[in-house]
């Protein structure tokens, strides 16, 4: 059976090693900070000016001062740090990032992502999804693999305005994870739990490349 | 002895004008200058260019301008959860830049520093790289992106002294210490206005020669956005 939202988000976290400084995007991203081993120290990156953000505040310990990039209540933690949007920005360019997960809307085999606009549909913005896909070392993607009416969303090119060029490295979505190959094409790696390698196929419109028994993921 | 305090919020926003571009600290709500707002409303001036990351909601922040017809365009990074900017944007009233929020950052804090423009990888390949000139460094094709100033930059402090040195509190820091560098009159609101002297100078984050005028405001609503808690 495909993953639900928490099953993407729970897959992803295993991604997260010891000592990653790690920016999460909205949406399925925000869920995997709820799943990071608590035996692994973490510091989770907000790009409004935060590194070290903590859980939700408990209700007599809000703070209307201390937002994440999606604008929720949030804490820090020993170690943290509170610095200006530029300065938050001068990190996401230069590298220091180590893992950035990111929702999308369409993804291509070539790794083009396209998060942030629908014509004539949603004009919200990009907010710092362009900066952060141009520059992190390591992006990957947490998305539902087709549309609600079974439209592919990984796709040999992308149909929606691009949010950046040659940038994802993996895409986690419900049916499976997979690595974007640097000559363009995805390659399967783990099928979730009862998705047939069939139905991977079915669902898949850009260029996909299977070799060998694919393993099941494992889920903790 | 330099002393850039002014008592009233309508004093330090006489000189905003018809047709002013106005830099506003915050992002979302927080760190908003809740007293300037306000009273640009009340003043009512009006075919504003508003520089700031975000749009404010529905009733706050600069909804309050977008809610009275103030705002001409505006120059943002996300916009989003604001019903009457969407109408007004749908309807072609409301003029829209949209910037990728580290740009716009940059921007502004090339504006301050003196820098005309600079090269950010961000946006290549995209709609916004449109007529942008792209230079190859490293390998890897940049962007050329312009400074940005504005004739007056409204930010939000947490303390500030009557010299105009300012301190920030947490994610209220945001764009606000750009800006503060950006406008060719900058406005700082603060909660707490102390005498020169008292503030530490190792904990000042704006220094005060980029303030023209500082005043206490009367009251912060603070509203929450997003209230999330266990």
């Amino acid at each position: 059976m495909a993953l639900d939202k928490y099953g993407i988000a729970k897959r992803i976290a295993q991604e997260v090693k010891d000592g990653y400084y790690v920016n999460l995007g909205i949406g399925i991203p925000t869920l995997v900070a709820n799943y990071i081993p608590s035996d692994i120290q973490v510091m989770l990156q907000s790009e409004n000016g935060l590194l070290g953000m903590g859980a939700f505040p408990t209700k007599d310990k809000v703070d209307p001062d201390m937002i994440n990039a999606g604008k929720q209540t949030v804490t820090t933690i020993d170690g943290a740090a509170l610095f200006n949007s530029a300065e938050s920005f001068a990190m996401i360019r230069s590298g220091k990032i180590d893992l950035t997960i990111l929702g999308a809307m369409e993804v291509s085999e070539q790794g083009d992502i396209a998060n942030w606009k629908i014509p004539g549909k949603m004009v919200k913005g990009m907010g710092g999804a362009m900066d952060l896909v141009a520059s992190a070392r390591n992006i990957i993607v947490a998305m539902q693999h087709t549309s609600k009416d079974g439209q592919s969303k990984l796709l040999k090119t992308c149909s929606l305005p691009l949010t950046g060029l040659h940038c994802v490295k993996k895409v986690f979505s419900d049916l499976g994870v997979f690595d974007i190959l640097p000559e363009g094409g995805f390659k399967l790696l783990e099928r979730a739990p009862g998705v047939s390698v069939e139905e991977i196929i079915q669902a898949t419109e850009g260029k996909l490349i299977v070799e060998g028994i694919i393993p099941e993921m494992i889920i903790h | 002895m330099i002393n850039k305090t002014v008592q009233h919020v309508d004093e330090a926003i006489r000189d905003i004008h018809d047709g002013a571009t106005i830099m506003f600290g915050g992002f979302g709500l927080c760190g908003i200058p809740e007293n300037c707002i306000a009273a640009l409303q009340k003043k009512g001036i009006k075919n504003l260019t508003c520089i700031s990351n975000n749009a404010g909601v529905d009733g706050f922040g600069l909804g309050l301008l977008l809610a009275t017809r103030q705002i001409k365009k505006m120059i943002s990074s996300y916009v989003g959860e604001n019903h009457e900017f969407e109408k007004q944007l749908l309807s072609g009233e409301l003029d829209v830049e949209l910037i990728p929020q580290g740009t716009l950052a940059e921007r502004i804090r090339a504006g301050g520093a003196g820098i005309p423009a600079f090269y950010t990888p961000a946006g290549y390949g995209t709609e916004i790289a449109n007529e942008k000139e792209v230079r190859v460094f490293d390998g890897k094709p940049h962007l050329l992106e312009h400074w940005l100033r504005a004739d007056f930059s409204i930010v939000k402090a947490w303390k500030g002294d009557t010299a105009g040195n300012l301190i920030f509190k947490g994610t209220a820091r945001n764009f606000n210490p750009m800006m503060a560098t950006a406008g060719n009159i900058t406005i700082a609101e603060v909660e707490e206005l102390v005498p020169a002297g008292e503030l530490d100078p190792n904990e000042i984050h704006t220094p005060g020669i980029f303030v023209t005028r500082i005043f206490k405001g009367n009251h912060y609503e603070k509203r929450i956005e997003n209230l999330t808690t266990l």
